[in-house]
């Protein structure tokens, strides 16, 4: 048995959640870079230049990348042959409350009734997934309302197939239009169920940009609809142009054989996230 | 496309030389608020009640800013989804309000007021928080405190960049950009 004190695991997060925030990824860099060789609309390389130049204020300065600096979600992968030490929830909520006070972060949740905020940026979505060994390998995602709020989830008939899955997907990118801040990811879910479909296309927003799928058959169903994607022209910040979105990252599942769970989560370009490996 | 340097308060006059396409650049005080605080001047406007600061030839910055850190006078300062304000916004023009900024489509009822009411709707950079914030010289909260980073706010702004999305002639940049860019097929 393994024992982690719940003081390192606060102390990771909160410095986690301010550099995510201050210090967009090298692969967004690396994106906003070859997209603004791309890009034929000169409105859409003026937003590609000022993203760069955002990006680059934020760090030299440290201050957030975007007002928006999200509700925290945490993806975890926990051994078994781990024992926590003060409570696992409890060290995650601290860290993220810290953070957000020391690091001058916006506190962006609210009761969804009486939209009072709760303050201080918690509670925190946790997910958590308990593997074998004595492994504490955590991400911080602090997730922008503005492009969650047009992601969605679909449960397709089987007969809709490969054809129905990137109509949707095409779809779900252009009714969204320039409301969630494109050039975005797509991230999307395919199989599992209701929930689990909303989790993949979650959880598929974690590979970093450069890499490729390793399922050759999904690496190549993200080629197609990307294509489609930016075939739309609704562009950087929806003003026109060829780069709609970055890329698209599926995950996929085994589902049951009377569905076919669609999960469109969109990403906008503060793609934030940072990896706690203790 | 023209480039324009408007201060602010802004004239019918200005807003009719607006062309959807068209930069701005704009300097003086702009308010800006977001959904909790146009909820509440929505309802004081349907109730007939005095607002906590005049709208007339205003301009709304649809923004919720990251707390400041010493010495600076904002946070990030970027722009929120504009629809979400949809609702309230026909109201708020009627009461003089002249430009809107946030990002993103309005609906089409807001599309109409803003030529019945001559406004003009304009989009700031998504995202770009950390970089618009070099616009604001100074931000204080005109109401609503108990709201937070949705609280009412006047800011002091130079040169603040934006680009005219709906005119008051019923021209929509997001739709003419799309049409120019989309491969069909």
């Amino acid at each position: 048995m393994r024992e982690i004190s719940g003081d390192i695991i606060r102390e990771k997060v909160k410095e986690a959640v301010i550099k995510a925030n201050y210090e967009i990824g090298e692969d967004m860099l690396q994106a906003f870079q070859e997209a603004l060789e791309r890009e034929e609309s000169p409105v859409g390389k003026e937003v590609l230049q000022d993203l760069i130049l955002n990006a680059r204020i934020a760090k030299e300065e440290c201050i957030p990348y975007c007002q928006d600096t999200g509700l925290v979600v945490v993806f975890l992968e926990l051994g078994q042959d781990v024992h926590i030490l003060g409570g696992l929830r409890e060290s995650i909520e601290a860290g993220v409350r810290m953070g957000y006070q020391e690091g001058y972060l916006r506190k962006s949740l609210c009761d969804p009734l009486s939209r009072k905020n709760t303050g201080d940026n918690t509670p925190v979505i946790i997910h958590t997934q308990v593997v074998p060994g004595d492994t504490f390998r955590l991400w911080v995602v602090p997730k922008g309302g503005g492009s969650e709020n047009m992601s969605k989830v679909f449960m397709l008939p089987p007969s809709a197939g490969v054809d129905g899955i990137i109509e949707r997907v095409v779809n779900t990118v252009l009714e969204a239009g320039p409301n969630p801040c494109p050039p975005t990811i797509v991230g999307v879910g395919i199989g599992g169920n209701f929930e689990t479909c909303a989790l993949l296309a979650k959880k598929a927003l974690l590979r970093p940009l450069n890499s490729p799928n390793p399922d050759p058959q999904l690496a190549q169903l993200e080629e197609r609809i990307l294509e489609r994607i930016n075939k739309t022209g609704i562009g950087p910040q929806g003003l026109g142009g060829r780069i709609t979105s970055f890329a698209v990252h599926i995950l996929m599942m085994p589902c049951h054989i009377a569905s076919l769970p669609l999960g469109i989560n969109i990403q906008c370009h503060a793609n934030r996230h940072r990896e706690i490996v203790l | 496309m023209e480039l324009h340097y408007l201060n602010t308060p802004i004239s019918d006059e200005d807003v009719l030389k607006l062309r959807a396409g068209d930069r701005v650049l704009i300097s003086g005080r702009i308010l800006s608020g977001r959904d909790q605080a146009h909820k509440r001047l929505f309802e004081l406007l349907l109730k007939g009640e005095p607002l906590p600061v005049s709208l007339k030839g205003q301009i709304m910055y649809y923004m919720g800013p990251t707390p400041a850190p010493p010495p600076r006078p904002i946070g990030a300062a970027g722009p929120t989804t504009s629809y979400r304000m949809d609702p309230y916004t026909p109201e708020l023009l009627k009461a003089g309000l002249k430009l809107t900024i946030g990002k993103g489509k309005r609906s089409k009822e807001v599309k109409e007021a803003l030529v019945k009411y001559k406004a003009c709707y304009l989009a700031a950079t998504g995202g770009a928080g950390a970089l618009i914030s070099k616009a604001i010289r100074s931000a204080r909260i005109v109401a609503y405190q108990d709201l937070g980073p949705e609280a009412l706010r006047e800011l002091e702004v130079v040169d603040f960049p934006a680009i005219v999305i709906n005119d008051a002639y019923g021209n929509d940049l997001y739709e003419m950009g799309m049409k120019t860019y989309e491969i069909r097929g």
